[in-house]
């Protein structure tokens, strides 16, 4: 289990049998996502067959954290790693919605549903 | 009726991305003031962040100690009828941007960068960007408070708005 670093908004990553998951809190904004993108590369370097970002204790994210997990996205196609997103307060999940990237992502509603 | 004066309220600003959730929690605050609702709120909020954020990685080339000029204004209702509403004008002195190259990218296109104007344009009525007197960029976003967005009347969509 990884525990968070100061800046970043990755609180955990933990191996669950169904995929590695990667815990994210409070805001994601330009300010936190040079970190978070620097542990998302280290998370895509561990081949999971799965990734999934619970985003349940983030509480604001705009067009840097989306960008961030575009890259994520695009990472792990190349590497046919299984992406999921759970856990989206409405006002993260309509940047997402705002953006189109809605349709783009598995996005599940909660972190059970992204395990199953 | 809004409950913040016509007077522009007006804040200096660093173009660091520390200062971000400060200008989050304020910009929300004056919003709240003119009597937007919370979803509107969050679109203010949502926009400006995206434009400090455009400023500092494109005017200023991520430079953290560069200017930026915020004037937050209400707009009070016409006596014609015009709508009451917010206007924010945010004005840098880095990389002037031209107003033809300004646009939202495809969407089709995944590609990371370039989301913030669309962004911003999701967000408010309207979005203008001139030169600014002496160089720079001058960005002028408003957004209308509509019967719907008052607190307590029905919750409007955050992506509701048009574009300008």
């Amino acid at each position: 289990m990884v525990e968070a670093k100061l800046n970043s908004p990755v609180r955990q990553v933990r191996q669950e049998p169904q995929a590695l998951v990667v815990t994210l809190a409070g805001d994601v904004d330009l300010h936190r996502t040079p970190e978070l993108q620097q542990e998302l590369v280290r998370v895509v370097e561990r081949r999971p067959r799965r990734i999934v970002l619970d985003l349940t204790a983030v509480q604001y994210m705009d067009s840097s954290g989306v960008a961030s997990l575009v890259k994520l996205l695009s990472s792990t196609r190349r590497q046919n790693i299984e992406l999921k997103l759970c856990g989206m307060a409405p006002r993260v999940k309509s940047i997402f919605e705002i953006t189109r990237l809605d349709t783009v992502f598995d996005i599940c509603p909660a972190l059970k549903d992204a395990l199953a | 009726m809004s409950a913040i004066p016509p007077q522009p309220i007006r804040l200096s600003l660093a173009s660091t991305p520390a200062h971000l959730p400060i200008v989050r929690a304020g910009v929300g605050e004056i919003a709240r003031l003119v009597g937007f609702d919370e979803k509107a709120v969050d679109a203010v909020v949502l926009a400006v962040d995206e434009a400090m954020t455009n400023i500092i990685k494109h005017a200023y080339d991520g430079r953290n100690d560069q200017p930026i000029e915020a004037a937050f204004t209400a707009l009070s209702e016409a006596a014609d009828g015009g709508p009451a509403g917010l206007t924010i004008v945010l004005e840098d002195r880095g990389k002037p941007v031209d107003p033809a190259a300004v646009r939202s990218r495809d969407l089709d296109d995944v590609r990371p960068g370039g989301l913030g104007v669309h962004i911003m344009g999701c967000c408010m009525d309207r979005v203008d960007y001139t030169p600014r007197e002496g160089g720079g960029t001058r960005l002028t976003m408003t957004k209308f408070l509509r019967a719907a967005d008052k607190p307590g009347a029905r919750q409007p969509q955050l992506t509701g708005g048009t574009r300008g």
